[in-house]
């Protein structure tokens, strides 16, 4: 078995061997999936990452079309420092033309930075950072699945729209929770909502009896939890030993995948409110897909970063295609400019600030009761359309947006 | 802050304490007899937890199945780990110990987190134990208080056989002089083997006990391990006593920080034990060497 | 007291003053290898192994020289790292400044930890010292400069000395295996001086340099102190060369990486750290694609070092060789 993945993941994927075209550099179209392949976010984008990749390259149909692509694999641990030297060394020595994914809003700005400074090309799939098509925007990178923005306006207009207008924080003591945070408080307090209190717990946290009771005590009706990974997972499970469900509040998660859900078992999760752009049961499209991914995938259905993966290496083919050349900022002005169209996501595009921007869903976790079988977790409380779902444009501060 | 809901921050910090004596007094039997510093506590401590879960998914056998033989598998691993490595290394510094074990843990982490993933697996309370109690100033769940009760349980019948029963004088006397001991005809090496085996299943006990409170996570016992060290060194390495007290006072000062300055629970601990060792050079209940 | 007693043995009898002739011959080898290298292998792969090796390099003066585990040397490393960024971003120092101004924070903090520290011993000294890496490591994610998990990025490399522009690969890479080979060098000095023998002294019997009369306290926070500025300088370094500083630098599993590096290479030897670098550098770098693999061939090598290779690589060559390297 691990041998077996070791093969998997080592053995880089060779597809066809067209004819190689003059512009493509060094006639491959070499694609990097750098995630984390072993740590908190392994589960959510990880292996699966490279699963969904490889399926786009396929069903794209690069091998008929004479495209030669190439995939390779890299484990970032969630260090920017890792994730950078990957990333120099991937565009410097080993000419790979577009990294795909990075979760951990720290790493992504790291290799952001190396993006733009060799003149390659970035799509951020995974990772969460608001920056990407705000301050940090560059005219080599697209952010493609959700943004913290997007959570924060998903999960909190809805939820304060729909009664739970008194709030209280557990958040990570990190500077991506602290973002978070203040972006669902904005909103919040926008929508006429109001914030009791909040704790800032250090990351990470295994034990939150104590920062449960303080939540208790604000008598918030709903619990935000700016966390992710297993601090999010621990604060629910106990949550649910603590009584906080029965005692009438409600947890609504900042940052949760399909995954977590998983982990914790509907016992635990139910009634946990939060913001996905992707969910496998939402149509026929995405059931299919999905169907696919997880006899590829062990079983496991899609979160949305894996999701979001395919639907990103899908139209960067395209756009290789139409521009036949991989030329990374040129890529990325193509991408911009062609329509995006794929079983994910159906029809969106990509704003010029980086923005690739579809529906967004507020969704709630089932009672065990409503559950048909595995995986069958949310059902969906709102649906936020493609152009209110994310930032506006002139919001973010992007200096690659034309005032 | 009320002083009710002071009340409740004190007993979760006591909550949290007896998980912190349980881990440190397994370290302190340890390095009382072994002279080595068992850095692989916080993995054993993790494989617990998964022994727990397997023997819930593989073989059906609930949780109070998995109290009693998930410390025996994990004190059988620890005797084999005892044999096969640590017994080479007493007549060196024990730093050669810590560095060992440091090592194990790593490899143990790394195998489990390949296998299973870094997001955890379930573990519910068992039915018994679910629901709770109101009292007054907080809800207290039923498992919770079980924890308290159970753990506080171990740890004074360990000190009372290591303390008060000739099995424990042997033990003791085996720290002070092996030598002396084995002429008396008692198998020390045994002993030793022994004595690891019950502090590593020790760890594995408190796993099962974290299952159904926090993920079964390959990287449960990872950080654990740096702050029950320092409870350990806090209390004096080698003090029976001197790990529980600390453990449980600890707990309750890591609660009350959680309260005032949230952001340094997790440093707080290191702090004291800046503090203890630059007064108390050889911890708080040490004898001094 | 005991201490680590299994080091490789560098003889006692080594004069202060001679320079053993197969010394030379190792250093003119590694200098050789390391001024090719850049050209067969990926400079930026090198300039972190070099900072790396100097770090080890640092740490070995404690361990091998001093028989003292430092739990806490990243600490030091990553503080540093933190200062030069923070000089050469926000400050717009050129990089000279910012990597000596690093180094000197590191200085700092190393005498104040030293002088808290150094009263302790064995188990206890690796508990003080991890007990105050904690707390700097508590303080970067608080302090508002460090920019807590995102680090500070973009750090500009800047011009050396207003001539050398650090941003093409090559120059960068001569500059820093400049500074590896001052500290490489200093480290040599220090424990081939007599100041290094009184140190060698204290290792052996405390109680027996103190009857001679050497204030032995004085002379392990010395050493405690020369080994935190050349962690500095590291650090420093290290984050010019990737532009970054960050959280990884300052955790406690960077106190343990460079134990293992020293503990491979060998502790106690003058090569050792430097080939122990090189080595869990390049592992590192090989196992990229699966970070678990990563932690499982490290755990696996500190059992095998410990269990059955004490001496480490260079220590074992020294025995076959019967000369101290």
């Amino acid at each position: 078995m691990i041998i077996l993945r070791i093969l998997v993941l080592g053995v880089a994927l060779l597809l066809a061997t067209g004819p190689a075209q003059a512009q493509i550099s060094d006639g491959v179209v070499k694609i990097g999936i750098m995630n984390d392949q072993s740590g908190t976010y392994a589960d959510l984008a990880g292996p699966g990452s490279v699963v969904a990749a490889r399926m786009a390259v396929e069903d794209y149909g690069a091998a008929r079309k004479g495209l030669k692509v190439e995939i390779v694999v890299a484990d970032h641990q969630n260090k920017p420092d890792v994730g950078s030297s990957i990333a120099r060394q991937w565009f410097d020595a080993d000419k790979v033309d577009v990294i795909i994914d990075v979760p951990t809003s720290s790493v992504v700005l790291a290799v952001n930075q190396i993006a733009r400074e060799k003149n390659k090309a970035l799509i951020v799939s995974t990772g969460a950072t608001s920056d990407l098509t705000g301050a940090a925007c560059s005219p080599n990178a697209i952010h493609w699945t959700y943004d913290t923005w997007s959570l924060a306006n998903g999960t909190g207009s809805a939820i304060v729209k729909t009664g739970g207008e008194t709030w209280f924080f557990l958040t990570a003591d990190y500077k991506f929770g602290h973002d978070l945070e203040r972006d669902t408080e904005a909103v919040v307090v926008k929508n006429g909502g109001k914030v009791l209190g909040k704790v800032r717990h250090p990351f990470p946290t295994a034990d939150f009896s104590s920062f449960l009771l303080q939540a208790q005590a604000s008598k918030a009706k709903i619990i935000g939890l700016a966390n992710a990974g297993a601090d999010t997972t621990n604060a629910i499970k106990q949550g649910a030993e603590f009584g906080i469900v029965r005692g009438g509040q409600q947890f609504a998660g900042l940052l949760v995948f399909l995954t977590d859900v998983h982990s914790l078992g509907l016992e635990k999760a139910q009634g946990l409110l939060l913001t996905e752009s992707f969910y496998w049961d939402l149509n026929d499209q995405t059931r299919a897909f999905s169907k696919r991914f997880a006899e590829r995938h062990r079983g496991a259905m899609p979160t949305m970063a894996q999701a979001g993966v395919y639907s990103a290496v899908l139209h960067y083919l395209k756009s290789v295609e139409a521009l036949k050349s991989d030329d990374g900022p040129k890529v990325i002005a193509k991408m911009k400019e062609l329509p995006t169209d794929d079983p994910v996501f159906g029809k969106g595009r990509v704003r010029p600030d980086g923005r690739k921007i579809h529906p967004v869903y507020l969704f709630e976790v089932k009672k065990p009761s409503e559950s048909k079988g595995p995986w069958d977790y949310y059902k969906v409380r709102a649906t936020i359309p493609a152009e209110q779902a994310f930032r506006p444009m002139d919001q973010g501060g992007c200096p690659l947006v034309k005032k | 802050m009320a002083t009710q809901a002071l009340f409740g921050q004190l007993l979760i910090g006591l909550i949290n304490g007896a998980f912190y004596a349980m881990l440190s007094l397994g370290l302190s039997v340890i390095f009382g007899l072994l002279n080595i510093i068992n850095f692989a506590h916080g993995a054993q401590y993790m494989m617990g937890a998964f022994v727990a879960y397997f023997l819930l998914s593989l073989t059906g056998l609930g949780y109070w199945w998995s109290l009693l033989l998930a410390p025996i598998v994990v004190g059988l691993f620890g005797i084999a780990l005892e044999r096969t490595m640590l017994k080479r290394l007493y007549h060196l510094d024990h730093l050669y110990g810590l560095l060992l074990t440091f090592g194990l843990a790593l490899i143990i982490q790394g195998v489990f987190r390949n296998e299973f993933g870094s997001s955890g697996l379930p573990y519910a309370i068992p039915a018994q134990l679910t629901g709770g109690y109101n009292l007054g100033f907080m809800f207290l769940p039923a498992y919770r208080a079980w924890v308290v009760v159970f753990s506080l349980g171990v740890c004074l019948a360990t000190w009372w056989v290591i303390e008060r029963t000739k099995l424990g004088s042997y033990l003791r006397a085996a720290t002070e002089n092996p030598t002396l001991v084995r002429a008396f005809g008692i198998n020390v090496p045994r002993m030793i083997t022994l004595t690891y085996g019950f502090g590593v299943g020790l760890a594995g006990l408190a796993g099962v006990l974290a299952a159904p409170i926090y993920q079964v996570n390959p990287l449960m016992g990872a950080d654990l391990i740096i702050v029950v060290f320092a409870v350990v060194v806090i209390g004096g390495m080698g003090s029976i006593m001197g790990s529980i007290v600390t453990g449980f006072a600890l707990g309750v000062v890591e609660g009350f920080t959680k309260v005032f300055y949230p952001e340094a629970s997790n440093t707080v601990i290191f702090v004291i034990m800046a503090l203890v060792l630059l007064v108390r050079p050889t911890g708080l209940f040490g004898r001094a060497s | 007291m005991a201490t680590v007693k299994e080091y490789a043995g560098a003889a006692p009898a080594a004069v202060a003053s001679a320079v053993p002739r197969h010394q030379i011959v190792a250093f003119l080898a590694m200098l050789g290898i390391l001024l090719v290298a850049p050209f067969f292998v990926y400079p930026v792969f090198l300039m972190k192994a070099l900072c790396f090796a100097l770090f080890a390099c640092a740490f070995n003066l404690l361990i091998g020289y001093v028989g003292l585990l430092s739990f806490g040397h990243a600490a030091f490393l990553g503080s540093a790292g933190y200062v030069s960024a923070h000089a050469a971003k926000v400050w717009g120092l050129p990089p000279e400044a910012a990597i000596l101004l690093g180094t000197a924070a590191a200085a700092v903090l190393g005498l104040v930890i030293g002088a808290l520290a150094i009263r302790s011993r064995g188990i206890y000294f690796a508990n003080i010292t991890l007990a105050f890496a904690q707390m700097v490591f508590f303080s970067s994610i608080q302090a508002k400069f460090t920019g807590g998990e995102d680090g500070i990025q973009a750090v500009p490399r800047g011009t050396l000395l207003g001539v050398l522009d650090l941003r093409q690969p090559y120059t960068m890479y001569f500059v820093v295996l400049a500074i590896f080979l001052g500290g490489f060098l200093v480290v040599y000095r220090a424990i081939h001086s007599p100041f290094g023998q009184v140190l060698k002294a204290i290792r052996e019997s405390e109680p027996r340099a103190i009857s001679l009369g050497y204030r032995a306290e004085h002379y392990k926070l010395l050493a405690f102190v020369l080994s935190a500025t050349l962690s500095g300088l590291a650090g420093g370094t290290k984050a010019l060369v990737f532009q970054l500083a960050s959280l990884t630098d300052v955790h406690w599993t960077m106190s343990g990486e460079v134990v293992l590096m020293t503990l491979l290479g060998g502790l106690g030897t003058v090569f050792g750290p430097v080939v122990g670098a090189f080595i869990m550098i390049t592992l590192e770098h090989s196992l990229a694609q699966i970070g678990s693999w990563l932690t499982i061939v490290q755990g696996a090598i500190f059992v095998v070092c410990v269990l059955t290779f004490r001496r480490g690589v260079v220590g074992e060559l020294a025995r076959i060789l019967r000369k101290p390297l």
